[in-house]
């Protein structure tokens, strides 16, 4: 039998306030355990929240981001269980009226074909603290300078089919989120969390099959293995003829599997119900455009214009469009310098993004800024390096050797255009190999290129391949 | 007869300190007799530095229901889980009459957290009413009642969830007036159920009431469910009087249930309103009888949920030599809540439940929301209701203890306006058998100074606000 995946993926994306979304007490990272942790982050008796305007507007705008329907009026809600790092025993929430409903995103697939990917809703909550468990040898720490930060769960709808498909909707999310500029999108400071439901039916079956819930996805490396785990571990279950549990099973990345953490019997009932101390969330109109007129350009817009206006390819657009920042550099080149976009991506691509790779950096960190980078490809463009030579110069630039006309002047870096000095190494050559040459006069064009080699060799690699090329060719054919 | 608010300003500013220990040495003479107080604190000494501006209730002795949290003053909620709990901030009720230049004398008792009509839940033990120290003072705002009945305090503060400011105050003899729901800050309150509880004051006037809550009144903006409106000048609006109002007499409150003494003298009242120039008409409230039930719903829910956070790991009760999580959490509760505490946790956890949800809660919010209709359809053709407090006088201790329900059905005529959201006050109105009776009159939302006009008018032309108990007489500062 053919079996289905279907998955859906549920986020939590920190937002990008200054102060946790019911106090006034800062969101920092890394603080000292508990002292990030006002009285109402710790739910001393007699405190009440108080709404977090800016939170309220960062999930404004990504509700208008994905094309949602924003909720005008929704309703805070509290979520009831005890637990040591949920200071209140309850967590405040929003249940059947959330700020974002519906919308969805457009995923560009590894083969370039673009998935709709629906959002189910998207709604702001409250973190809990955190219990560390590996500090003390007799006792859980509790740290609750996370409690209270705010954060947007995101909902997808189950459209998604592939482990592979999933982790491209959580990167085109986690772009959007960061183009947004409402989350910095940090997986290992937690800032940007991945849940996922997978459920496996026979091909061509409707109902949605039993699911299970993997919790603890903290990389999109990750986020891809549980799934592919968990799909064929499913799989496998269905064909011998087994039944899945309706579970919470959890990711070890260092097995490289999922294992239950609890079933659906010991499921909380957490007793949602509409929070008395916050009034219902009532967003009004002109607010609502002022967010929208806001909005920067989407990632899936700038990604079409990139396209139409600069002639590259989908796969070039997308890459170059992951994040503002990179188009922001692409786009910052384009304008330095009148240079054929699809070199200028080429490098982008290429030599900057493996050298951010190679260095831990991200692209505002670049040693080579989009302007230097665009002087360099301008003395590729005008005969003065080869690509060769190109890449030599880049290397030193990136090193800290200054601009490109600094590292080329330094060292002495300059292709030969001189027609006189070639046309005597050429020469030499030609008396070298008398038998190839007349090989290539009789016709075997082939041969150019061991005679473009021979001179590059003897120049070491600062003949103008162009200049060569129409060189060789016009001793081969004088009158021509 | 004691002197209302205003003749203790003009002491209070001509001789610094000499009122506040006038009443500090009450407190030290009669609390013994009543428990009115969990803590008793002394006045700050005199050589304090003279504010540039005292406040306009400069030197006024106040006492705080024990509810509201106060910095560095041990503030327990009448529960043993809050038994040493001695907050790092001050309520903004307790700051703005702070501010205002009230002197704090103490922390009255109260029922456990609030859930309570007799003041027989509180871990420090049974507050006695002043009229007969067998019987209760109502509650749960029972310490403040009885204090500022005894001439302990000259006013204290309450909290009114489903009557008790109002119960007690009946029960007492004094004024109780709980304001329009989001008048008064909630922030630094101990939440019982946060949709009803509303801070307000017990008294001996409505005029006092009147200049109390003109200072703790008004928006607040760590409470997101404070009112953002302006504060009216209560005390000039008591000058409006009564003449001309239309009154509506809440029949439905007279049916069944009332003690027929106590009708009567609501009766007698009400004739007095009549003869002072009120119009008076007989309202029915079609929903009102289903205030009780709803209630019980409501509130429990609400508390099940705010009383989460006493679970030992941050503050208060803790229980001892604990191993794991589930123990601690079971135990800590289990030893630092009371009976009736319990009961509401369990009642509001189960209507919360999954599949009893819509059965219990949703309909319960169905009804409240018919009841408050109720109320604003009445106060659309009357400016204000009115009838008895409680269906009889106060009952002697352990009487109801025993019965729930009995004990939930002395707030019949008060949790409706809770449920409404709207202002109302009891006033003295007579005895029943050598025991005081309250008169309930209810406003329209932030109508609290034309309710507080006509308590003033009534109580112009009365005595029974007046009176002290046997044995706590006071002559006064």
């Amino acid at each position: 039998m053919k079996w289905e995946a279907v998955i859906g993926l549920e986020v939590h994306a920190q937002l990008a306030t200054e102060s946790k979304i019911f106090s006034s007490t800062p969101t920092r990272y890394g603080a000292e355990p508990n002292t990030q942790a006002g009285r109402i982050d710790l739910g001393y008796p007699g405190v009440l929240p108080v709404l977090n305007r800016k939170a309220v507007e960062l999930a404004v705008r990504f509700g208008l981001a994905i094309g949602a329907t924003i909720g005008r009026q929704s309703v805070f809600a509290r979520k009831n269980y005890f637990y040591p790092d949920l200071p209140k025993g309850y967590q405040i929430s929003q249940y059947d009226r959330p700020i974002v409903t519906g919308g969805g995103l457009e995923v560009v697939l590894q083969d370039g074909s673009v998935k709709p990917v629906g959002i189910t809703r998207a709604h702001l909550e409250e973190d809990a603290g955190k219990s560390v468990h590996d500090l003390f040898p007799d006792a859980t720490g509790i740290d609750l300078n996370r409690a209270g930060t705010p954060l947007l769960e995101i909902v997808s709808e189950p459209d998604l089919r592939s482990a592979e498909e999933a982790v491209a909707y959580l990167k085109c999310l986690h772009t959007l989120v960061r183009y947004l500029e409402i989350c910095d999108g940090n997986m290992q400071e937690g800032s940007f969390r991945c849940d996922a439901n997978v459920s496996v039916r026979p091909h061509g079956q409707r109902e949605l099959a039993t699911r299970t819930e993997i919790k603890n996805l903290n990389s999109f490396r990750f986020v891809e293995q549980a799934i592919a785990f968990e799909i064929e571990r499913q799989t496998e279950v269905h064909e011998d003829g087994g039944t899945i549990i309706q579970e919470t099973r959890l990711y070890d990345p260092n097995r490289r599997e999922t294992r239950p953490l609890r079933t659906k019997e010991d499921a909380h009932d957490y007793r949602y119900f509409p929070d008395p101390d916050l009034l219902p969330l009532v967003l009004d109109e002109p607010w609502i455009q002022t967010i929208a007129s806001s909005l920067p350009e989407l990632p899936r817009a700038k990604r079409d214009r990139f396209m139409a206006s600069y002639g590259l390819s989908a796969y070039d657009a997308t890459v170059l469009t992951q994040s503002r920042a990179l188009a922001d550099y692409f786009e910052t080149g384009m304008r330095a310098r009148t240079l054929d976009p699809k070199i200028l991506a080429n490098w982008v691509m290429g030599e900057v993004l493996a050298g951010l790779n190679r260095d831990h950096l991200e692209i505002e960190a670049a040693p080579v800024s989009a302007d230097e980078l665009a002087g360099l490809l301008a003395r590729i463009v005008d005969g003065t390096l080869s690509g060769k030579m190109a890449k030599e110069v880049f290397e030193a630039m990136w090193g800290g050797g200054g601009t490109a006309d600094a590292v080329i002047d330094q060292k002495g870096l300059r292709q030969l255009s001189d027609t006189g000095a070639l046309e005597s190494v050429i020469d030499a050559v030609i008396a070298a190999h008398p038998e190839q040459w007349a090989e290539y006069c009789a016709g075997r064009d082939k041969l150019l290129g061991f005679f473009v080699g021979q001179v590059m060799q003897a120049t070491r690699g600062q003949a103008s391949p162009q200049l060569l090329n129409a060189l060789i060719e016009k001793k081969r054919r004088p009158e021509s | 007869m004691k002197p209302g608010v205003h003749a203790l300003l003009e002491v209070a500013r001509n001789h610094p300190g000499r009122v506040a220990r006038y009443y500090r040495e009450r407190i030290d003479a009669f609390n013994d007799r009543l428990n009115a107080f969990i803590t008793v604190l002394d006045p700050p000494p005199r050589a304090e530095a003279p504010k540039a501006d005292p406040g306009v209730l400069a030197g006024l002795p106040i006492a705080h229901k024990d509810i509201f949290v106060t910095r560095d003053v041990r503030t327990t909620c009448g529960s043993r889980m809050l038994e040493g709990f001695v907050p790092p901030y001050d309520a903004t009720v307790v700051e703005r009459l702070a501010d205002a230049g009230c002197v704090l004398l103490g922390k009255t008792n109260m029922d456990e957290f609030a859930m309570g009509s007799s003041n027989e839940t509180s871990y420090f033990g049974p507050v006695r009413n002043p009229w007969d120290l067998e019987r209760v003072p109502g509650g749960s705002s029972g310490g403040s009642a009885a204090a500022v009945a005894a001439g302990l305090v000259p006013v204290a503060t309450g909290t009114d969830t489903g009557g008790s400011i109002r119960q007690p105050a009946a029960l007492c003899g004094v004024t109780g007036l709980k304001p329009t729901y989001g008048r008064v800050s909630r922030y630094g309150m101990i939440a019982f159920a946060s949709s009803l509880d509303q801070a307000g004051i017990l008294a001996r006037s409505a005029e006092d009431a009147a200049w109390v809550l003109r200072a703790m009144a008004g928006h607040d903006g760590r409470d997101s469910t404070s009112a953002d409106r302006p504060v009216p000048d209560y005390v000039a609006q008591l000058a409006e009087g009564i003449r001309g109002l239309r009154i509506g007499i809440l029949e439905d409150c007279f049916d069944t249930g009332l003690d027929p003494e106590v009708g009567a003298r609501i009766r007698d009242a009400l004739r007095v309103m009549e003869r002072l120039g009120a119009r008076l008409c007989e309202i029915r409230l079609p929903h009102l009888a289903l205030s009780v039930p709803a209630y019980y719903v409501l509130a429990p829910a609400e508390c099940s949920s705010n009383l989460a956070r006493y679970d030992g790991v941050r503050f208060g009760h803790r229980a001892e030599g604990v191993q794991d999580l589930a123990t601690l959490y079971r135990r800590s509760r289990s030893e630092g809540f009371g009976t009736e505490v319990k009961r509401r946790i369990l009642i509001g956890t189960y209507v919360l439940s999954h599949g009893y949800y819509d059965a219990y809660y949703l309909q319960a919010q169905r009804v409240r929301r018919l009841i408050r209709e109720d109320f604003i359809q009445a106060l659309s053709t009357v400016d204000l209701l009115a009838g008895p407090t409680t269906p009889t006088p106060a009952f002697r201790l352990g009487e109801k203890t025993e019965d729930p329900l009995t004990m939930y059905l002395n707030d019949i005529y008060t949790i409706g306006v809770n449920l409404a959201g709207l202002p109302a006050l009891s006033i003295p109105a007579g005895f029943v058998r050598g025991l005081p009776i309250g008169l309930h009159l209810i406003g329209g939302d932030f109508n609290e100074g034309l309710m507080l006009a006509a308590a003033q008018a009534f109580q112009g032309a009365t005595e029974w606000h007046t009176l002290a108990p046997p044995g706590f007489e006071a002559s006064g500062p």
